[in-house]
This record gives C-alpha cells, sequence and structure tokens, in this order.
C-alpha cells in the first residue's frame, strides 16, 4: 500500500486545514445582488417595450424591493468586512482586474438608480403623493422626462450586477469549483430568476403573472442546462475539479445541492408553473418561494463549497 | 528565496523567528512547516519543507484586491499597505498556497521577506536564524547572490505551478 500523510504546522483557524474565512454574509450578499438585478432588469425592459400598463407590478411596485435588498445586500457585506472603517478605500480607485472593485462601484451607481427609479413612479402608485420641495418635483419631472434612456442604463446596470455575483467568485484561480467561466452566466440566470419570482409573488394580476412565468419557466430550464454544463465540465477535468464533483457526488454537498437547489429549488416550481399554466391551480405563493429559497441556498452551498476546494500539492 | 528540503529538519525555528520579529499575534504564523511521509513501513521517506507566501510573480492576490492595498514592489515583493485594506478577504480566498490571514486588528497580513531588514541589506529573520542552514535568499536577477548559487547546483521545484502564479520560492530536492 502506497501511502502519504502531510501535516501542515499552519494553525490558522479559519484557514486551515480548510479555507472557511467567507460566511452567510456573502451568500446573502449575492444572493440579494442577483435578486435586485432581476428586479431591475424586467422593470426596465418591460418599461422599454411599453407594457408599463400591463405589467405595473414589475414595472412599478416589485422595484421597491430592489433599494432594499441593495441596502441589505451592502450592509451584510460591510458587516463581512473586517477593517471596516476603511471601507471608503474601495471608492478611492478603480481597478478593474478586481470583481469586488468593479462591482462595488456597479452597486454604487445602481443603488441610488434603483430608488429614483421607485420615486419617480410614487405619483402613479400613490395618487395623493407629492413631494414636499419644489426642486424635488422638478427632478421628478426630469426624471420622467428621461425615462426611457434611464430605463435602458438601468438595464444594462442590473446585466452586471447579477453577472457580477457569479464573477467574483469565478476570479478566484485557487478554488477550483469558482473558477469557471460559466459561472457568471449561471447566477445570471438564476438571479434574474429569483427577481422575477419576487415579482410574480407580488402581482395581483393574473396575465402579468403569466407572462412572468412564462419567461421564469425559460430561464429556469436554461439554469437547469447550466448546471448540467458545469458539473460535465467538471467531470471532464483535472484533478482539482474532480475533487470539486465529489463534494456534490457523494461528498457532504450533495444533499444540500441536488434536494434543496435542484429539486426543491429548481425542477418543483418549474413543474408547478408548467402545471399553473396548464390550468391547475396552484397557491400563488409556493412556486416564488421555492425559488427564492432555491436560489438562497445555491448561494450558501456556492461558497461554502468553493473554499473547501485547492490546489492539491 | 530557496529552501533546500534535503537539509531541514523541520525545527520551527523560522517560525519562532518570525513571530518574534513580526510581532505575529498568537494563534497566526507568517511561515510554517509541512511534514510530508511517504511510503510503506518500514522503509519510509520523510520530508520538511518550510512554506511561506511565494511572492508570486503573477500574483492572484494583488489581482483582485479591489483597493490596491496589495501591491508588488520592486524587487518582487509582494506586500499589503494596512492601512488601504478593507479586510474583504479577497486576496485570502485568491491565494492558491493560503498564505494570508486575517489580522485580528481587521487587515490582512502575510509574510514579507521582513522588508524591514531587506531593506537595511540583512537577510529575512527565518533565514539567519535557521541552524542547518537551509534557506538561500538574496536577489534572482544577480547571479552572484546566495539565492542564485544555491539554484543554480541543485534541482528545484516550486509549489503548484500549474496555479500559474509563477511562484518565487524555490524547493531544492
Ligand atoms: S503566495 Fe499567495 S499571498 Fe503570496 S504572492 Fe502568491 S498568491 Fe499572493
Ligand atoms: S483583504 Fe485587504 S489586501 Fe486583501 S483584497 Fe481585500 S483590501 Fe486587498
Amino acid at each position: 500500500m502506497k501511502e502519504e500523510l502531510m501535516v501542515s504546522g499552519k494553525h490558522i483557524a479559519e484557514i486551515y486545514p480548510v479555507l472557511h474565512l467567507w460566511h452567510w454574509e456573502i451568500s446573502l450578499y449575492l444572493f440579494l445582488g442577483g435578486l435586485a438585478g432581476g428586479i431591475l432588469f424586467f422593470a426596465a425592459y418591460f418599461f422599454i417595450i411599453g407594457k408599463e400598463k400591463e405589467m405595473s407590478t414589475t414595472v412599478k411596485w416589485a422595484t421597491f424591493i430592489a433599494p432594499l435588498a441593495l441596502m441589505i445586500g451592502l450592509s451584510s457585506l460591510l458587516y463581512d468586512l473586517h477593517h471596516k472603517l476603511y471601507f471608503w478605500r474601495l471608492f478611492t480607485t478603480v481597478r478593474f482586474t478586481s470583481p469586488m472593485s468593479w462591482g462595488a462601484w456597479t452597486l454604487l451607481i445602481i443603488f441610488p438608480l434603483s430608488i429614483i427609479w421607485v420615486a419617480s413612479f410614487m405619483k402613479d402608485m400613490f395618487p395623493n403623493w407629492n413631494w414636499k420641495w419644489k426642486y424635488l418635483n422638478q427632478f421628478e419631472s426630469f426624471v420622467i422626462k428621461y425615462r426611457l434612456p434611464f430605463a435602458w442604463i438601468l438595464m444594462f446596470l442590473s446585466i452586471i450586477l447579477a453577472v457580477y455575483t457569479g464573477i467574483l467568485l469565478s476570479a478566484f484561480n485557487a478554488r477550483p469549483l469558482w473558477n469557471v467561466s460559466i459561472l457568471g452566466p449561471l447566477f445570471l440566470v438564476s438571479g434574474f430568476s429569483t427577481g422575477l419570482a419576487t415579482s410574480m409573488w407580488l402581482s395581483k394580476n393574473d396575465a402579468e403573472r403569466r407572462i412572468l412565468s412564462r419567461i421564469d419557466i425559460f430561464f429556469i430550464l436554461t439554469e437547469l442546462f447550466l448546471i448540467i454544463h458545469l458539473f460535465m465540465g467538471f467531470m471532464a477535468g483535472t484533478a482539482v475539479k474532480l475533487e470539486a464533483f465529489r463534494l456534490f457526488m457523494g461528498g457532504s454537498f450533495t444533499i444540500s445541492f441536488w434536494i434543496f437547489v435542484v429539486l426543491l429549488g429548481l425542477i418543483f416550481p418549474v413543474t408547478l408553473e408548467i402545471l399553473e399554466l396548464n390550468g391547475y391551480h396552484v397557491p400563488k405563493w409556493v412556486p416564488p418561494l421555492l425559488i427564492l429559497f432555491g436560489g438562497l441556498m445555491f448561494r450558501f452551498v456556492m461558497v461554502d463549497a468553493g473554499q473547501i476546494t485547492r490546489f492539491l500539492y | 528565496m530557496a529552501v533546500d528540503t534535503k537539509k531541514c529538519v523541520g525545527c520551527a525555528d523560522c517560525v519562532v523567528a518570525c513571530q518574534t520579529e513580526n510581532n505575529v499575534p498568537h494563534g497566526f504564523c507568517r511561515d510554517w512547516i509541512v511534514e510530508n511521509v511517504k511510503g510503506t513501513y518500514p522503509s519510509l521517506d520523510m520530508k520538511f519543507q518550510s512554506e511561506r507566501c511565494n511572492q508570486c510573480e503573477n500574483a492572484p492576490c494583488v489581482r483582485c484586491c479591489p483597493t490596491g492595498a496589495s501591491h508588488i514592489v520592486e524587487g518582487g515583493i509582494v506586500l499589503v499597505t494596512h492601512d488601504d485594506c478593507i479586510g474583504c478577504g479577497a486576496c485570502v480566498e485568491a491565494c492558491p498556497y493560503d498564505a494570508r490571514y486575517i489580522h485580528p486588528q481587521g487587515y490582512v497580513d502575510k509574510c514579507t521577506f521582513c522588508i524591514q531588514r531587506v531593506d537595511k541589506g540583512q537577510n529575512p529573520a527565518c533565514v539567519d536564524v535557521c541552524p542547518t542552514y537551509c534557506l538561500h535568499f538574496g536577489d534572482l536577477d544577480d547571479p552572484n547572490s546566495d539565492v542564485s548559487k544555491a539554484l543554480k547546483n541543485r534541482s528545484w521545484y516550486v509549489l503548484a505551478p500549474e496555479a500559474g502564479t509563477e511562484p518565487q520560492l524555490y524547493y531544492l530536492r
């Protein structure tokens, strides 16, 4: 029998034997970033194609959630920083090689934009609404006048935001599970699907929900396809990728991933959505809840599992 | 730097010297010993390796740092400016050698090759303290430096070259 035993004298709690530095804060942050990206993308999209009236929840009401989600996400990121008082250093430079840097800048821009977007619809949503100050009223009419280019900018930024949540992880070549280029698109699709789920949950209009549900089915199926693709890549990969593969095939993340993320978070809700479109009665909160739950679990699993995978030397 | 794995006895003097020289807080380390045993009893082969930051030429920790706190100085040493560091941990995640840690005060810390000593023309503390003289330090571009001479006459390897980081810590075999 050939054996190899390695003992390292490095005993740093969060780093050895397995890295465990990023916890729930990062998972939550990635989840909320994708969610907000999804909500804003479809709000802008339906506005641009002129469906503001028919899709009023998606375009107006649901966007309330976006700044809230971004605020909670940013707070949880801030909470995770170990040198908190220096956080403003993030905004003294732009470093394109660091996703953390351009992602933080994107957030800094999209966060106020999402508030402005919601604010510009206040009078639509609450007819008695009144901005007390004159220049707020002027600013409002300015925004309303240029809402179309505004929507285009929002749509563009929301794609960057959602894709960034994946690229943040995939940029780390030291962690083989994350270091796959498909992670960006996968997080984008998953984030958009959670955004759609939120709008679907809030909408009281059956026609609107049906349209959202149709798009969501497409997104979930794409996500499933990308997941299969991801694992095919691992299966055909080098030793470190196989190690990542094994964590999900019999390893400690098998149940949390395949049962909670894939079955409960994707396959089950997509089946319900298809049934609902075909006239079966499904409680309207069930598919969105499952999708949101699956999306959150997905981030937890990826952040945790990724830190376990490493180069073997 | 070059580490002679044939001479290292795993005494961890380098670890203690580093902790003293650099005030490394309790429970953390900038360098550490890895013990590797191979074979079938009774014919076993044991190897000691003193490890630390590899001062990578293509350093992923520098690439992913959002604030520029992690940077490479002239001569190739990778440093962290504590007052620029926000403690996001991106560089810790990015290092394939897990050579960084978060200092209890919040910033990230790692081996600096004792830059405060090197600037004065001295060796890093670990190099000077090693009782078996197994650590060789110096400028790799200078053919007469201790490290260049050590590398010239011996076969060597680096850790995880497949990570693409171009590590600058050489192990003599
Ligand atoms: S060993 Fe790690 S910390 Fe040191 S330069 Fe390379 S990647 Fe950075
Ligand atoms: S923890 Fe500090 S040095 Fe490391 S990437 Fe973040 S800001 Fe840069």
